[in-house]
C-alpha cells in the first residue's frame, strides 16, 4: 500500500487538546469534526488542508487525553497519513484501530518542511522524499498489528473473533 | 527472570508468560467509558452491526465529563448512553448524583480490583493503578472491541521503578512528588512504560496521594502507574460498596525481587518544597518560591487528581477562618458523590462557603474547558488538576498553573499564587 502526499508540518509535543479542543469532544459527526481538526494550533488548519496531504511532527505527537475524536477529526479532514518522531500510546492505538496510517521515523522528519511531497510504502518501510530527493526506511509493523491495518482497523478483527 | 507488577497481571490474564514489547490478547475485567468516549463507542459498535455485549457485567458507564448535562448536545449524548445501559442492562451505569468523576468512582465503589485489568475510555483511566490494578485509558474503538469480545490488545510494557525517599516538609504532597517527576522525565519520559511508585514516604501519606500519582503517570506518557498492595490498600479496597456487598475475590499482584526495570529513579523528597507546574505543559515545573506576583482570577480544587477527600480536608484547613480574595472565583469539585457526603459529615462545604468558594457537584466541566468553571481570554487559574496545554480550561489566551490543594487554597485567599506558609 502506497501514500502519496504534500506535507503540513508542525513541531513536538502536539497535544490532543490543540487537535480537537474539549469543547467539541461531543461531537461524533465527521464532517462536524473535520471542521474544527487542529483548530487551536493553527485556526485555518481546515482549510489549508487538501485532501491526502500527510501530517509530519516531531516527538510525542498526540500526547495528553485518549479523546478518539482527535485521529477522527484527522481522517476526516483529508490527512491521509501521519509521520512523526514518535507518538504517545494511546493516540497510536486510537490510530491504528480507526485505519489512520502512521509512521515513526526521526530521519525523515529532520529534513522534511512543509510543502514538501512524500511517497510512503506502507509494508516496505520505506519513505520517500520527492522534494529533497532522499529515501527514508522505518520498522515494519508487528505482525499483529499489519493484520489490524491490512483490515482497515480494529472492526475487522473483532468481526472476525465474533464469527469464530 | 521475574516479572514487575504489570508483567505480574498481563501473564495472569493471557495465560502465558510474558515479555516487553510482546502483543497479547487479554480479558478485561472492567472496561468503562464516560459519555463522551462512550457515545462513539455505541456509534462504532452500531456501524459494526454488533447489538450484544460479551458480558454486560464488565461494563461501568459514568456520564461525567459534560454532565449534569450543560446544553441539549450533552443531554443527547447522556441519552445514548443511559439508553444503552438500559438496553443491554449493564451492570455499572452510574448515574449523575450517585456517581462522579470516573476515576474517583471506580476504585471508591470497588468497581474494579486489585490484581484486575481495566481499559477505559479516557486517559486517566491510570488513576486506579493505585489499588494495584493494571488500569490503563484507551480510545472509544478500543472500548467497543473490548465490550463486544470482552478482550483487549495490549502491548506488554518495559516497566520504570520510581523510589521516593525522606521525610516530606509541610505542605508537600503526592501532587508535588509527581510534578516534580514530570520535572525530571518530561511529558514522554515514560511512553509505553508501567510505572511502579515506591518508597518510604507513602507510609506519610493516606491513599489519596497514591491515587493523584497513578491518575498523572500518563503525562509522562505512561502506560500504567501502579502501587503495590499493602495494608492502606486492604483497608481502603475491603471498605469499598462492592466489596462489602459481594466479598469477590482478588489477586495481590506484588513485584518479583528479581523483576527487571528499564528505567529506574530514585528522589530524595526531604527538601522538596511545593511544585507548580506553569503554562502551558505539566513537565514546565517550577519550584513555588520561584513564582513571584503571578496573580490569578479563577482557582479550581478537587477533579479526578486532587478531589479525593484528604484534599478537600487540606484545602479547607486553609480556608478555615479565611475568605477568597475578592478578584478570585474558587471552585471546589469533589471526586464524587460519596466523596462529597464525607466532606458534609467533616463539615467542609460549610467552610468552603462561608470562604465565598462554589461547592460544586462532581464533574470534568471546567477540566476540559466544557463548563462550570471555563475561562476567558487571558484568565489564570490555579488548578489542581492534572492537565495545563494551550486551551485546556478555556480560552486558547488563558493559562493555567497546577498546583496541590494547600497552595491552590492559599493562593485563592492572597490572590496570586503563594504558599500556605504567607499566611
Amino acid at each position: 500500500m502506497e501514500i502519496k502526499g504534500k506535507v503540513y508540518r508542525v513541531g513536538e509535543n502536539i497535544n490532543t487538546d490543540v487537535i480537537m479542543p474539549g469543547r467539541w469532544c461531543h461531537l461524533t459527526d465527521d464532517a462536524e469534526l473535520a471542521k474544527h481538526c487542529m483548530e487551536d494550533l493553527d485556526a485555518d488548519f481546515a482549510k489549508k488542508i487538501s485532501t491526502g496531504d500527510i501530517i509530519v511532527a516531531d516527538d510525542n505527537f498526540g500526547c495528553g487525553s485518549s479523546r478518539e475524536v482527535a485521529p477522527l477529526s484527522m481522517k476526516a479532514v483529508g490527512i491521509d497519513a501521519v509521520v512523526a518522531k514518535s507518538f504517545a500510546r494511546i493516540f497510536y492505538r486510537n490510530s491504528i484501530n480507526i485505519g489512520l496510517p502512521i509512521f515513526e521515523s526521526p530521519e525523515c522528519v529532520d529534513v522534511t518542511e512543509a510543502g514538501d511531497e512524500l511517497e510512503i510504502d506502507m509494508f516496505g518501510g520505506k519513505i520517500i522524499n520527492h522534494t529533497k530527493g532522499k529515501e527514508f526506511t522505518f520498522a515494519p509493523f508487528p505482525p499483529f498489528m499489519k493484520t489490524i491495518i491490512e483490515k482497515g482497523g480494529l472492526k475487522g478483527l473483532v468481526l472476525e473473533k465474533l464469527g469464530e | 527472570m521475574g516479572y514487575t507488577i504489570a508483567e505480574k497481571i498481563l501473564a495472569e490474564h493471557a495465560g502465558c508468560e510474558v515479555t516487553p514489547g510482546q502483543i497479547v490478547n487479554v480479558p478485561v475485567d472492567m472496561a468503562m467509558a464516560n459519555e463522551l468516549s462512550a457515545a462513539l463507542a455505541i456509534k462504532e459498535l452500531n456501524n459494526w452491526g454488533i447489538d450484544k455485549l460479551a458480558d454486560p457485567n464488565k461494563v461501568c458507564l459514568i456520564p461525567d465529563h459534560f454532565q449534569p448535562a450543560k446544553d441539549i448536545n450533552a443531554a443527547g449524548i447522556a441519552k445514548v448512553v443511559r439508553d444503552f445501559a438500559r438496553k443491554h442492562d449493564v451492570k455499572y451505569y452510574l448515574e449523575v448524583g450517585r456517581a462522579g468523576i470516573e476515576h474517583a468512582v471506580i476504585p471508591l465503589e470497588g468497581i474494579v480490583l486489585p490484581g484486575q485489568i481495566m481499559v477505559g475510555g479516557d486517559s486517566h483511566t491510570c488513576t486506579a493503578g493505585a489499588i494495584n490494578s493494571f488500569a490503563t485509558g484507551v480510545g472509544s474503538t478500543d472500548i467497543a472491541g473490548a465490550w463486544a469480545t470482552g478482550e483487549v490488545w495490549l502491548k506488554v510494557p518495559q516497566s520504570a521503578r520510581l523510589t521516593y525517599t525522606g521525610k516530606l516538609r509541610p505542605h508537600v504532597y503526592g501532587k508535588d512528588l509527581i510534578l516534580h517527576t514530570l520535572k525530571d522525565l518530561g511529558t514522554a519520559g515514560a511512553t509505553y512504560m508501567a510505572i511502579e511508585y515506591q518508597g518510604d514516604v507513602f507510609e506519610q501519606l493516606p491513599m489519596s496521594d497514591r491515587f493523584t500519582m497513578a491518575n498523572m503517570a500518563i503525562e509522562a506518557g505512561a502506560k500504567a502507574g501502579l502501587f503495590q498492595f499493602d495494608d492502606k490498600t486492604r483497608e481502603l479496597v475491603e471498605s469499598t460498596p462492592r466489596y462489602k456487598s459481594d466479598k469477590p475475590d482478588y489477586t495481590i499482584a506484588s513485584p518479583d525481587a528479581d523483576a527487571v526495570y528499564a528505567m529506574e529513579r530514585t528522589y530524595d523528597v526531604s527538601d522538596l518544597e511545593p511544585q507548580v507546574a506553569c503554562p502551558f505543559s505539566p513537565d514546565n515545573v517550577k519550584n513555588l518560591s520561584a513564582l513571584h506576583n503571578v496573580k490569578i482570577d479563577q482557582v479550581v480544587i478537587g477533579a479526578c487528581t486532587n478531589g479525593w477527600i484528604e484534599d478537600l480536608q487540606r484545602a479547607a484547613d486553609i480556608f478555615n477562618g479565611r475568605t477568597a480574595h475578592p478578584d478570585v472565583r474558587v471552585i471546589i469539585l469533589p471526586g464524587s458523590q460519596m466523596i462529597a457526603r464525607q466532606a458534609c459529615d467533616l463539615g467542609l462545604p460549610q467552610i468552603f462557603i462561608d470562604a465565598g468558594c462554589v461547592f460544586s457537584t462532581s464533574t470534568c466541566g471546567p477540566c476540559i474547558g466544557g463548563h462550570m468553571g471555563v475561562l476567558g481570554e487571558k484568565e489564570v487559574c490555579v488548578s489542581t488538576t492534572n492537565r495545563n496545554f494551550a486551551g485546556r480550561m478555556g480560552h486558547l489566551s488563558s493559562e493555567v498553573y497546577l498546583t496541590n490543594p494547600a497552595v491552590a487554597a492559599a493562593s485563592a485567599v492572597l490572590g496570586r499564587i503563594g504558599s500556605p506558609d504567607e499566611l
